[in-house]
């Protein structure tokens, strides 16, 4: 994994001049070099047009402005719902399934016992990391609509639940963000040497000490790169916001005391208000979208980039698309 | 090695509970899911993977059927949708292959080093960018292009009435999965490459092989596996790919007829994942119509389901050879 990342030695002779070989093997090399140029062209006018719709249309007041509704665009408000959203919903998530994702890591590769039950956990991990997330909210207003979930959410009729709010939404997108905090916990808890362990035993100390106080200072950088990694899928999820958190222009608050009258509430995230404000929502506002897009697009940028940084600050590359 | 075990019994119970809940989940996943679903798998048995009218009327006559309980509307012919769905991740899995499988050959022995550098970050951003701004990208740049370039005026008077071109479509759906599938095969089978044994390749090397056909005869030979593993992978991502698909396939249920030539890619599909989205607004309503959105997840739910079991399998090989 680290050969070509620290080393650009080529593994074979480099001297050997590709003009010598058969003609097939000279035009499987040409399409590797556009397949290689294609994806690197593909990625730079991903960002340059992106960049451009965003100067072309991002002013500084939409992103301190609400959103109203507006046949005109230019009087459709700016998207500080949105953004407050995304960070809620982000925050949200990121809490609750960062605590249980450590656990599961730290029991998956610290404890492991019966086997069969810790080879049934891993697998059903890997389960929660192959269901679409659209089928995730599905799951998510299945249950929260059940009566017994009503206080998540505003009622409606008092009886039945709404179904759809911050709350709601925060739980099941947690689901996302877990495999990948679990993953990346497990890979940083393996990387650490046995001696480590062996050397906190022989002092005398409880096999829960030495997690507490040995183990999970060292994986820090992990757990920080896989909770970078969550939040950036977080950050980019539509259908679960689209479905779970009532799509409505303006978060709206419900009744209660403050944080959770407005978790109890509905509203939007970036994800949803581009959604929304391109050509097949309802908003229909281009310009509006674009704005918001790049402003997400600066975000995950942000995010991956972290990502890269705390990775190389644990001397280690973790899985660098997941 | 013999581990101590003074007090550590508590927190070994509690991390346990955690773990199990997560089986609780998926347990409550399949239960809750399948339960909703199965009115209208049962109401129409094996027909509702038939062909047969047009899913958009049937869907509508759904969300209007009666209040009476006896008298539930439940007919759904959702092949168009199975059909779509397969289309559009059978062929951007096929076309993401092929780029991603000379993409890793060329980042990890080809790409001069400054192209290298270039290279991985690109990857990493194409797999990062949410799918709502790839949806955003292809719905306001790339589907004015094909409608005015691809479409003739003519095939879209001819099918105007049983449906519109407008540029979105079955390829530009394609053409946007494949570059968002690729940057996963990428980094799997990229991965896969650099953990080569060293050795086998010098060997190659001493008997004269050139540097492409060592890659392609000992590398890319020696991982099949993982690039099973990165197929499976990658098909999962297509499968559930709902918010880009509604946004450039058209979002029409309608099956794209290969006998219409060259405008079979001009034709609009719809798939299972981004049905749920278009009528997100439905799930509003009760009984029956939330009830056919939900097999929709059903049946997306099986084949996750199936794709994480055949990622297990394919990965069994690759633990006996030691890499990854």
């Amino acid at each position: 994994m680290s050969a070509t990342a620290s080393a650009p030695v080529s593994r074979t002779r480099p001297r050997e001049s590709a003009a010598t070989w058969p003609l097939a093997d000279r035009l499987g090399l040409a399409m590797c070099w556009a397949a290689g140029m294609f994806l690197t062209l593909a990625a730079a006018g991903i960002v340059v047009f992106m960049a451009i719709k965003g100067v072309q249309y991002l002013k500084l007041s939409l992103l301190f402005e609400h959103p109203t509704a507006a046949v005109d665009q230019s009087q459709a408000g700016g998207f500080l719902d949105p953004i407050e959203g995304t960070i809620a919903l982000t925050a949200l998530g990121t809490l609750i399934a960062a605590p249980i994702a450590i656990a599961a890591a730290i029991w998956l590769s610290e404890y492991g016992r019966p086997v069969g039950l810790a080879r049934l956990v891993e697998a059903g991990v890997d389960v929660i990391a192959g269901v679409p997330s659209i089928v995730l909210a599905i799951f998510g207003l299945i249950v929260f609509s059940k009566a017994l979930f009503a206080p998540l959410s505003i009622s409606t009729q008092g009886v039945a639940s709404y179904g759809r709010s911050f709350l709601i939404a925060g739980i099941t997108i947690s689901l996302v963000a877990l495999p990948l905090i679990v993953g990346a916990t497990r890979e940083a808890l393996q990387a650490i040497p046995s001696h480590v362990r062996e050397a906190s035993y022989a002092l005398g100390k409880s096999q829960a000490t030495t997690i507490r106080h040995v183990l999970l200072p060292s994986v820090r950088p992990g757990i920080a790169t896989g909770i970078a990694l969550g939040m950036g899928r977080i950050v980019g999820d539509t259908a679960i916001a689209i479905v779970l958190l009532g799509n409505t222009l303006q978060n709206q608050p419900g009744s209660g005391i403050w944080p959770f009258d407005y978790l109890r509430g509905t509203g939007s995230t970036l994800t949803t208000y581009v959604y929304n404000n391109s050509p097949v929502g309802e908003g229909n506002a281009p310009q509006k979208a674009y704005a918001a897009a790049f402003v997400l697009l600066l975000v995950v940028l942000f995010l991956n980039y972290s990502v890269d940084r705390l990775a190389r600050g644990g001397r280690q590359v973790t899985a660098w698309s997941r | 090695m013999r581990i101590p075990r003074i007090r550590g019994e508590r927190a070994e119970r509690v991390l346990g509970a955690f773990s199990v809940a997560l089986l609780g989940v998926i347990v409550a996943l399949v239960v809750f899911v399948f339960g909703n679903a199965w009115p209208s798998f049962s109401h129409n048995g094996l027909a509702w993977f038939s062909s047969g009218g047009n899913v958009q009327t049937q869907l509508g006559n759904i969300y209007h059927s009666p209040s009476n309980p006896a008298h539930y509307v439940y007919t759904l012919h959702a092949w168009p949708l199975l059909y779509g769905t397969a289309l559009s991740t059978g062929l951007a899995v096929i076309c993401g292959l092929g780029l991603a499988l000379l993409g890793a050959v060329f980042l990890v022995e080809f790409a001069p080093p400054l192209l290298k550098r270039l290279l991985r970050p690109s990857v990493r951003l194409l797999a990062g960018v949410p799918s709502v701004i790839y949806g955003l990208v292809g719905l306001l740049a790339l589907a004015p292009l094909i409608d005015s370039n691809l479409v003739s005026p003519s095939f879209k008077l001819a099918v105007a009435p049983v449906v519109q071109i407008t540029g979105t479509g079955l390829l530009l759906a394609v053409v946007i999965l494949t570059l968002m599938v690729t940057p996963i095969m990428l980094a799997l089978i990229a991965d896969a490459l650099e953990s080569v044994p060293r050795s086998w390749i010098e060997g190659s090397a001493a008997l004269g092989v050139n540097r492409w056909r060592t890659m392609w005869r000992i590398s890319v030979h020696t991982i099949r596996p993982a690039i099973a593993a990165a197929v499976v992978l990658a098909t999962a991502r297509a499968l559930g790919e709902a918010i880009m698909l509604s946004m450039v396939s058209g979002a029409y249920p309608f099956a794209p007829n290969p006998l219409d030539g060259l405008n079979f890619f001009l034709e609009p599909i719809l798939t299972f994942a981004s049905a749920i989205v278009q009528n997100a607004d439905g799930l509003f309503s009760v009984t029956p119509f939330p009830q056919t959105i939900y097999a929709f997840a059903a049946v997306l739910l099986v084949s996750a389901g199936a794709l994480s079991f055949a990622g297990w399998l394919v990965k069994q090989p690759l633990r006996r050879y030691g890499i990854r």
